[in-house]
């Protein structure tokens, strides 16, 4: 395939005449400096990258700059790989080989994104136009791997398809098929299998030691992975029919070698396939696997030993909770065991095979979740499992379960990168505290600052609080309209046609709207800003408990995408009462303000209220800013557009109230047009918030 | 068509007169029948929970024809109000006429009245169904100025689903601390498959998957799906079936279009139909 040019204006610059090698060499210079030293310089790549055309040119000098800013050392290694890559790829595929890369590099730092670089030929599908991007397939994927039996597993992108037996890595991208159906098929269907690795258990044999004997275990390793494939086949087609169906019209190359045929008995496993790995080892069977996976036996032994860790643990501690809950102090404890149970593969996770003192006991869903997963793990839950932990341990069990109780809990947004065009996964961590409270002083004195304001204010939202209507003239109602009774009976009398909308109907017209005022608490609004933020807060908050909406007040700030901070002044459901008073004096300047992630979370929570309006009301002094990551400038205002547009489609309605007076240079890219106000003197926000909210909600 | 335009219209039965003649099918899980009974000999309500589509609208059915009783259905929706249950004046001619509710009606014929989904009717129903569901056991007939006794043959059933997650509509403690709670579960597979056998008439193979797609439904509960399929959707499916619509056009159409509207959630119920059929 020749290289198409890349960029959109193509046309125009196709005409452009190319650039030399030293042009190239010297834009690479500007942009890689801080990685090239005199004898790592960037000439290779740049004679590669002048015998391009100009667009595919322009392209990679971009891009070149786009990851520099990121990390120089990979967009190095993008410029040496670019030359020959573009050549081949078409500006699509490009674009998913670089972002990918870069993801790859968010993720799990450079060795990850230079691996994924140096791999652009995993783009070269003849197919790039019918390709099946994992981001594409991921939210199927999860949830079709989530409604499968067993034990839950996730799914993550990798470079090779794998699964440690917690978690089903797949590629990027698969591009095999001439169709999208049938590459997305390809995705199901290696997700499927991965997962029978997991359900019918390819990791419950030592691996590792099971091929360490052979002369070359690599190819051992390869051949038991083709011999595992046969049989967990046939598992799915034992469990997953109709899957199975679909993936023997995509192949149609079965591995027909009756020696393997054995495997296919719903009895055999893992120890069969490493059985039949021996005696074939010599003259295996012709082999061409469909699935793009393999075996990882050692990451696949260290989540697996670690989780059958915690689970015996976890096992023995819930064991404990048990009899706690059941013996008298000083009584024999009683002794569990286990009951038989039936063994069919497919059969749904068994209850209550648990006995204590040959009674059967109940077991808890959670603990039936456990023991189905040991089960999966070793067959069945061994002799030593049944002994309950001492108390202390059950303690210290349940710790270890969930070690993210230690740090305060995050939640992790991503966040938009206008120049990649596509958004950094799990980029912005948002961690939620309280406003320590401040002087309560200050509330009752704006209170009495602003008394003649806040009564006139209470006497208009009050205006707008409606009451239960009576309609009048229904069809069917709870009461008789007499009025209208009176104009039917007349009506009749003389002959005329009888209306019959004679009934009255109460109707209640609710304000049925919830709404998040999201205050910028940055360093910039040190001073008498602040100020005036808290005391608009002071009379919204009287006037808001006259109109009875619910309401809810946050603060924002942070430093950098791991540390983006949310400050609750006032949750939805706590009363206007003098904690909440004590938070509004509390509020702070902190540090930047990184608003992507703040409008990200604050929306999170206002989708959790039931109510027909939400809205998101930001109070702002100036442009998103943060201390890293270019979020300052062009970045940050593109990002917060996205996170707004991202809480429109998620039913929120935003607005913005800001004192900045170069406001109309971005808020207009952000906001649009119509949402956003601009109150030019600091001294009349207190009044001009409450205002502005009631016009918004009339 | 000389088809007789009478015999195209429905039959029209007044709903205390009318008996439950064929047993419905039911199949018990436990000894809600049981409860039931006794329940009823006591002159106690009944409050119905579980989760939409397994069974409580049938196992109501069930009963009022074990006990031979009329049943008075009211689906509650949030504009009824007491006066729908109770009755209202009507004009006819020259005068006002009063017309009984339904609850009324159930009230004066010693049936079974069955409020279904009773969260989403309108608060000021809990004034009328109070009275009825304590010892009292009458019903005020506030705009007649009467109050009407309850037959000893009368029922209160109510029905609830507790997973429904919304805060507005909970069942008050002073409301549900009147009732005896039957609570209602999907049935375990083998039994749900004989459920979708008996009501669908379809074959085992079939109902043996459709079965095991409604069990992957549920494990995707609380990720994106307020509810897994129910047993009513597995039987939709069945009947689809077995009037020989492919089984993946017909789960996609009686289940993951009945399920969702979220577009990755509706691919992959029917990647999970597909992976079975």
């Amino acid at each position: 395939m020749s290289s198409p040019p890349p960029s959109s204006d193509r046309g125009a610059s196709a005409r452009r005449v190319p650039l030399t090698t030293a042009d190239i060499e010297s834009a690479l210079h500007d942009g890689l400096d801080a990685v090239l030293s005199s004898r790592r310089t960037p000439t290779d790549a740049a004679e590669r990258i002048a015998v391009l055309d100009r667009p595919a040119q322009d392209f990679v000098l971009h891009w070149v700059s786009v990851i520099a800013r990121t990390s120089p050392e990979l967009a190095f290694q993008f410029a040496a790989a670019a030359g020959a890559a573009l050549r081949v790829l078409d500006a699509q595929a490009a674009e998913r080989w670089i972002v990918g890369a870069m993801d790859a590099y968010d993720r799990d730092g450079l060795h990850a994104g230079g691996t994924a670089v140096a791999d652009w030929q995993a783009f070269t599908g003849h197919h790039t136009d019918t390709a099946v991007s994992f981001e594409s397939a991921a939210q199927v994927l999860r949830l079709f791997v989530q409604g499968l039996s067993g034990r839950p597993m996730a799914v993550e992108p990798a470079a090779r398809a794998w699964t440690d037996t917690e978690c089903i890595y797949l590629p990027p991208l698969l591009a095999r098929y001439a169709t999208t159906q049938e590459n997305f098929l390809l995705y199901k269907g290696t997700a499927a299998l991965l997962w029978a690795q997991s359900r019918y258990g390819t990791y419950n044999a030592d691996l590792a030691a099971a091929v360490a004997p052979f002369d070359d275990p690599a190819r051992a390793l390869a051949l038991l992975n083709a011999l595992e494939t046969v049989r967990l086949e046939a598992c799915i087609a034992r469990a997953l029919p109709g899957l199975a169906a679909d993936i023997e019209a995509l192949s149609r190359d079965d591995l027909h070698d009756p020696r393997v045929s054995r495997l296919r008995e719903p009895s055999a496993s893992v120890h069969d396939s490493i059985a039949l790995t021996h005696e074939l080892y010599a003259d295996p069977p012709l082999f061409e696997s469909l699935y793009p996976s393999v075996l990882d036996p050692e990451g696949a032994a260290a989540a697996r030993a670690a989780r059958i860790a915690r689970e015996k643990s976890a096992f023995q501690a819930a064991l404990a909770r048990m009899l706690e809950a059941r013996t008298e102090a000083g009584e024999p404890a009683p002794a569990f065991t286990l009951e038989a149970r039936s063994t069919d593969e497919n059969a749904p996770a068994q209850h209550s095979a648990l006995r204590l003192d040959e009674s059967p006991v109940e077991t808890p869903a959670e603990m039936a979740r456990l023991m189905a997963s040991i089960r999966q793990d070793l067959g069945d839950i061994p002799e030593d499992y049944l002994v309950p932990s001492g108390a202390g341990a059950a303690a210290s069990a349940e710790a270890a379960e969930d070690p993210g109780d230690l740090a305060e809990p995050a939640r992790i947004y991503d966040e938009w990168d206008y120049q990649r065009r596509h958004y950094r996964r799990n980029w912005c961590h948002v961690r939620e505290h309280e406003v320590e409270p401040g002087e309560a002083e200050f509330v009752t004195s704006t209170v009495r600052k602003y008394a003649g304001r806040i009564a006139q204010l209470k006497r208009t939202f009050e205006l707008m609080r409606v009451e239960e209507r009576v309609l009048k003239r229904q069809a069917d109602g709870d009461g008789l309209d007499f009025d209208a009774l009176v104009d039917a009976y007349a009506d009749m009398k003389q002959g005329a046609e009888v209306p019959s909308l004679v009934f009255t109907r109460r109707q209640r017209a609710e304000r049925d709207l919830a709404v998040m005022f999201m205050i910028d608490m940055s360093g910039s609004t040190k001073g008498w800003i602040n100020d005036a933020e808290r005391e608009a807060l002071v009379m919204l908050c009287e006037a808001l408990e006259a109109l009875g909406d619910r309401y809810a007040i946050y603060g924002f700030s942070g430093v950098t995408r791991k540390h983006c901070q949310v400050f609750r002044v006032k949750g939805f459901d706590e009363p206007y009462g003098d904690e909440v008073r004590g938070r509004i004096a509390g509020i702070e300047p902190q540090d930047y303000t990184r608003m992507g992630a703040a409008i990200r979370h604050l929306t999170a929570l206002l989708g959790a209220v039931d109510a027909r309006t939400r809205l998101l009301i930001t109070l702002s002094d100036g442009r998103p800013d943060d201390f890293s990551d270019n979020y300052r400038g062009e970045y940050g205002i593109e990002d917060t557009r996205r996170a707004l547009v991202e809480a429109h489609r998620a039913g929120v309605k935003p607005f913005c109230i800001t004192i900045d007076r170069e406001a109309h240079d971005y808020l207009p890219r952000m906001y649009g047009a119509a949402r956003w106000a601009l109150v030019d003197d600091v001294a009349k926000l207190p009044v001009k918030v409450a205002e502005i909210y009631a016009r918004l909600t009339l | 068509m000389n088809t007789n335009i009478a015999s195209l219209r429905a039959r029209v039965l007044q709903p205390e007169a009318r008996l439950i003649e064929e047993e419905p099918f039911f199949q018990p899980l436990g000894d809600e029948i049981t409860l039931f009974e006794a329940a009823y000999a006591s002159r106690l309500p009944v409050l119905l929970k579980g989760p939409t589509g397994c069974g409580k609208t049938r196992f109501v059915e069930h009963m009022a024809w074990r006990l031979k009783r009329p049943l008075i259905t009211v689906s509650c929706h949030d504009d009824l109000t007491a006066s729908d249950l109770v009755g209202r004046y009507l004009i006819t001619n020259q005068e006002t006429v009063w017309v009984d509710g339904p609850l009324a009606r159930a009230v004066r014929a010693g049936a079974i009245c069955y409020l279904d989904e009773v969260v989403e009717a309108r608060k000021d129903t809990t004034v009328v169904i109070h009275p009825l569901a304590d010892e009292r056991r009458i019903l005020p007939m506030e705009k007649r100025g009467e109050l009407l006794q309850a037959p000893p043959e009368f029922m209160l059933v109510l029905s609830y689903n507790p997973g429904y997650q919304n805060v507005m509509k909970e069942l008050k403690q002073s409301t549900r601390q009147r009732f005896i709670a039957i609570e209602f579960a999907y049935p375990d597979a083998a039994l749900e498959m004989k459920i979708v056998i008996a009501e669908s008439a379809i074959d085992a193979e079939h109902a043996e998957k459709l079965v095991r797609l409604a069990h992957m439904t549920r494990n995707l509960k609380g990720s994106g799906l307020d509810e897994g399929a129910s047993t009513r959707l597995l039987v939709h499916a069945a009947k689809l079936m077995r009037l020989g619509v492919a089984p993946r056009t017909a789960c996609r159409g009686a289940i993951a279009q009945a399920l969702t509207d979220d577009e990755d959630m509706l691919r992959a119920v029917n990647e999970l139909a597909s992976s079975l059929f």
